[in-house]
């Protein structure tokens, strides 16, 4: 396994977001994470990416327990978060966001391409390279924080609900880019409220209600699980 | 109202009011990063000027250095002074971050309780050289002013349109716009300093990217004291003095200066403190001395009522909430 969270508890001073949550995302996977506003997916991304420390459990990251290292120690072992409201760093122009997601390689050459590659990917950053972060539009942002990730090169890559505010062409334009990018070879895993997109697209995914894992399966398996259906896909 | 002394000589007294704010500014880098990336006002940063100013009193003293001394002993007492001065306040800049800041950072202290202990530590730092260093090591610690040798006498390089520039004026001038721009090249061309800029920006997203944010803040501290240490030297070769509180007077004017071109931009700084600088001078022309800080506030709260953010706005620390 890639990844695994075992009986994570997180909490905000008195309020318990994470009950004791379990799951696992095996190398090469795209796992979605979904679940209604305030069930506990951003905490759960905080808490694998170390934005916020565990009141209990344990976190292992590519065979080592991460659970008592910093955000920045688990980023240099391959661990990237794209975070809700993309945050960008607003004052700083797109060549220098994407050159922060860069900021603990060494490998100049690699690099380099690197950049090619995002590009390639984000035709939009590359017309506005010297454009400041803070003034692009939300959608241009959204590709900029996902193409900052990529140039860290992260074994694992963590996506907090990469489709919102975006415009429905828009949304299917950035499911294929991460589809394209897990068939590059990158580990996945994503939270989104857009369950439809999120089960037909993931090989596995995980539903999350009020803190705790209620159900887990294969995506397609999920797409027609009646419960399912109804709370996350509007259909009765 | 003394107009005709100020028209008359506006060359030169304006040429004053920079070189004084040129020092205003040097320090007023120091308050800028650490609000930039803390959002703390290190009150203990006028007297991280402080150390550097009695660093060039000790390095002077160690050397023999006097008004009497040789070129060769001359030039390497004040090359030795600028360098143990810049270690000095960097070092003192460090020591007040590591330990009275960062304890408190890890137990998310309140912000009420950083500036308590900002002002604690600058009361520590003055009564260290006011009275405990005096009762050990005797005078010239204590709380009188402290003459320092004149090695550079004042001359009159040049004159360009009827005013004159003194070689004091012009390395005071020369050496912090020279600090300045290392400083800013620094901080918006390098590695290290866009790991600054993103601290100060999004310190979590920082963190996300790999930015280790306790050695961005220690660079920070390093860095603006390391600046306040060059303002040490400049300063006393301007004035030759130093004592227990000097920092206090010029940590009140850095800060406004810092405030007064937008705190958290570097380049505020600079503005900021030229400006004051030359207000000051200006004013103490025009009125009586004595009016040369007053006038200075007046100047603030002006311009904060009409741009709250100062004259350039925030710009380390861009769009942060
Ligand atoms: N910084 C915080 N301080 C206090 N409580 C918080 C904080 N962040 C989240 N919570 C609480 O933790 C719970 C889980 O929040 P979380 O942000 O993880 O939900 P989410 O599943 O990401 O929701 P959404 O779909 O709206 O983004 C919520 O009840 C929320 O109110
Ligand atoms: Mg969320």
């Amino acid at each position: 396994m890639l990844l695994q969270l075992e009986d994570v508890v997180l909490t905000y001073g008195k309020i318990e977001a994470l009950h004791g949550l379990s799951l696992e995302v095996a190398e090469g996977e795209v796992v979605a994470l979904i679940g209604a506003n305030g069930a506990g997916k951003t905490s759960t991304m905080r808490a694998i990416s170390g934005i916020r420390g565990l009141s209990s459990g344990r976190i292992v990251f590519d065979g080592v327990d991460i659970t008592k290292r910093r955000a920045d120690q688990r980023m240099r072992k391959g661990l990237c978060l794209v975070p809700e409201g993309r945050g960008v760093f607003p004052g700083m122009s797109v060549r220098e966001n994407l050159d922060m997601g860069a900021y603990t390689r060494r490998d100049k050459a690699a690099v380099a391409k690197d950049f090619e590659r995002v590009f390639d990917l984000f035709p939009r950053l590359s017309e506005r390279r010297k454009q400041t972060a803070g003034t692009l539009s939300g959608g241009e942002q959204q590709m900029l924080a996902i193409g900052r990730a990529l140039m860290s090169r992260p074994k694992l890559l963590l996506l907090d609900e990469p489709s919102m505010g975006l415009a429905p062409m828009l949304i299917q334009q950035i499911f294929t880019i991460i589809a394209e990018i897990a068939h590059q070879g990158t580990t996945i895993l994503v939270v989104e409220q857009n369950a439809q997109q999120a089960l037909s697209r993931a090989d596995r995914a995980y539903v999350l209600e009020t803190g705790q894992i209620v159900k887990t399966g294969p995506g397609q398996e999920l797409l027609k699980d009646p419960s399912i259906r109804e709370a996350y896909l509007g259909v009765a | 109202m003394d107009f005709t002394s100020l028209i008359d000589n506006l060359g030169s007294h304006t040429v004053d009011g920079l070189t004084k704010g040129a020092i205003y500014a040097l320090v007023a880098l120091g308050y800028t990063l650490v609000y930039g990336v803390l959002r703390l006002i290190n009150f203990a940063h006028s007297e991280v000027f402080m150390v550097g100013t009695w660093t060039v009193f000790g390095v002077y003293a160690v050397f023999n250095a006097t008004a009497a001394s040789g070129v060769g002993t001359v030039i390497l007492a004040t090359s030795v002074a600028l360098i143990a001065a810049t270690l000095a306040s960097a070092g003192t800049a460090l020591a007040v971050e590591r330990i009275a800041y960062r304890p408190l950072r890890k137990k998310n202290a309140p912000p009420l309780i950083f500036l308590i202990t900002a002002i604690g530590c600058s009361l520590v730092l003055v009564e260290l050289f006011g009275h405990v260093f005096r009762q050990f090591f005797g005078p010239p610690f204590g709380r009188a002013l402290v003459s320092i040798p004149t090695l550079i006498d004042t001359k009159v390089l040049f004159t360009v349109g009827g005013v004159s520039i003194t070689n004091i004026q012009l390395i005071v001038i020369f050496g912090a716009v020279l600090m300045m721009v290392l400083l800013d090249l620094f901080v918006n061309y390098s590695r290290l300093g866009r790991g600054v800029r993103a601290v100060a920006q999004d310190p979590d997203t920082a963190a996300l990217m790999g930015v280790n944010q306790d050695r961005v803040i220690m660079l920070v501290f390093v860095l603006g004291g390391a600046m306040a240490g060059v303002a040490a030297m400049l300063y006393t070769l301007r004035y030759d003095i130093t004592k227990f509180d000097i920092g206090f007077l010029i940590g009140v004017k850095a800060f406004t200066a810092a405030v007064l071109g937008g705190i958290g931009n570097l380049r505020g700084a600079l503005v900021g403190g030229l400006l004051l600088g030359v207000v000051e001078v200006y004013s103490s022309t025009l009125f009586s001395s004595n009016w040369e800080d007053v006038t200075a506030f007046v100047v603030l709260i002006a311009v904060l009522m009409f741009r709250p953010t100062g004259i350039l706005g925030e710009s380390l620390g861009k769009a942060r909430a």
